[in-house]
């Protein structure tokens, strides 16, 4: 049993992006604030703080999730997977390129989220269909682009790709 | 906004999160995977003393079929049930609920558990639980009981449990040769919580056929196999029955039309 009380700060240990990180928080600090204001992570950005928008949308252990919905000490000794880490040694990734061809973003607030939900979405359905990618989408709010590019983005992303059988999450 | 402070336990057995919940009540909250609570505790609708995490408690991260149903933990996630190889000969109806909930980025955290110890009149885990007549066992430190569906969901947020107690499982009957499903939702958005979803369940002798989003909880009508008009009455019927709300997002009026029009798609989907 691991007890935090209400005035104490707490360790929190994170494989972030594949490097270990550790930073301070407070039991009620949330993954999204700890990931920009403890380890500087800013690439996650924070929209509604309540689940709607999907702006803070990370992956934990690999899971599309929302860092607002998630307590900092939650993710204690998991791995956390931002927008920071997409891009490998060969630049940006299949995705990421994709959104650049096809003007996937304006001003770009929303789009760090949508990359890593896509990312996840692409590696549990290879080959989704526009509606699939739809629905994916529709976890998360654009208030530029209208959605068109975005969904063209995925597809292009996912055409791209060899194809994979589906897989559990 | 931030959640209010409060004390934070993580707990690694059923043991020592309902001995919290005995010494602290209506102080404490359950944490699993925080779809519903988080969003309280940001907006300060909630503010907990004492917040009692079980996500990472192994004895109950699990979803398993044991005699007629299938048993869910209270900390296993939508997810790893929606994504049963299994689903769809095992609970049909929640095969044709899950893509309703929420979307995946929520679905990979929440719980089933946790949506149903929620008890959003509008949210589809408590509609099928009730469709299919499904039961929710509560764990105490003084022991454990069973609840069925119908009686455990008692208003809007409003439930059975007590304050000493924990959702420790939920059970979802397992098909039977026979039984056919129907679900069907209006929401504004793909993914958002229903103005009204329609979930039935259709046997030789009897259909059951329950409500989501219209009124205070899920409510439950059991007719015998019907005809197209005696249908069509029935579920009027139930529709001005069920005391249905009006809210910015629809009218009550609007909500009945909706009963009556999706109840009819999912009542023939059960019965096709």
């Amino acid at each position: 049993m691991k007890r935090i009380e209400r005035d104490a700060r707490c360790r929190v240990d994170v494989t972030l992006n594949g490097v270990e990180r550790s930073g301070w928080c407070d039991s009620r600090t949330l993954l999204s604030d700890f990931l920009r204001q403890e380890l500087g992570a800013t690439g996650t950005h924070v929209g509604c703080e309540h689940g709607v928008c999907g702006a803070c949308t990370v992956r934990v252990d690999g899971t599309a999730v929302r860092a607002c919905l998630m307590l900092a000490v939650q993710a204690d000794g998991q791995r956390v997977d931002t927008v920071e880490g997409l891009a490998g040694a060969q630049g940006m990734s299949a995705l990421q390129r994709a959104f650049k061809r096809h003007h996937a973003l304006q001003c770009g607030y929303c789009t760090p989220g949508i990359l890593l939900s896509a990312t996840q979405f692409l590696e549990r359905v290879p080959q989704p269909s526009e509606q699939q990618v739809r629905e994916m989408l529709s976890g998360h709010l654009c208030r530029c682009t209208g959605y068109t590019n975005i969904v063209r983005a995925v597809l292009d992303a996912a055409a791209e790709r060899p194809e994979r059988s589906r897989c559990p999450p | 906004m931030k959640p209010c402070a409060f004390d934070y336990v993580r707990v690694e057995s059923v043991e020592e999160a309902t001995a919290l919940l005995c010494e602290h009540g209506d102080d404490a909250r359950i944490l699993a995977g925080g779809q519903s609570l988080m969003p309280l505790l940001n907006m300060r609708l909630a503010s907990p003393a004492l917040v009692v995490d079980i996500s990472r408690v192994p004895a109950l991260d699990y979803a398993r079929p044991e005699r007629d149903a299938l048993c869910v933990g209270a900390a296993c996630t939508q997810a790893k049930v929606e994504w049963r190889s299994d689903l769809a000969r095992e609970v049909p109806l929640l095969a044709l609920a899950f893509p309703h909930i929420s979307h995946f980025q929520v679905r990979s955290r929440g719980t089933v558990c946790g949506s149903i110890a929620h008890a959003d009149p509008s949210a589809e885990l408590p509609l099928a639980l009730t469709a299919l007549g499904g039961e929710v066992v509560l764990r105490s430190a003084r022991g454990t009981r069973t609840v069925a569906a119908g009686d455990f969901f008692q208003g809007m947020l409003s439930t059975a449990r007590t304050a000493h107690e924990l959702v420790e499982e939920v059970r979802f009957p397992l098909h039977r040769s026979g039984l056919g499903y129907g679900f069907a939702e209006l929401a504004q958005r793909h993914g958002d919580f229903a103005i009204v979803a329609c979930a039935a369940v259709a046997g030789a002798d009897e259909i059951r056929f329950a409500v989501g989003g219209a009124g205070d909880r899920p409510r439950l009508a059991r007719w015998p196999r019907l005809a197209s008009a005696d249908l069509d009455a029935a579920l009027n019927d139930f529709a001005w029955e069920i005391d249905a709300r009006s809210d910015p997002h629809a009218p009550a009026k609007y909500r009945r039309h909706l009963v009556r029009h999706l109840g009819r798609r999912a009542v023939e989907a059960a019965c096709a």
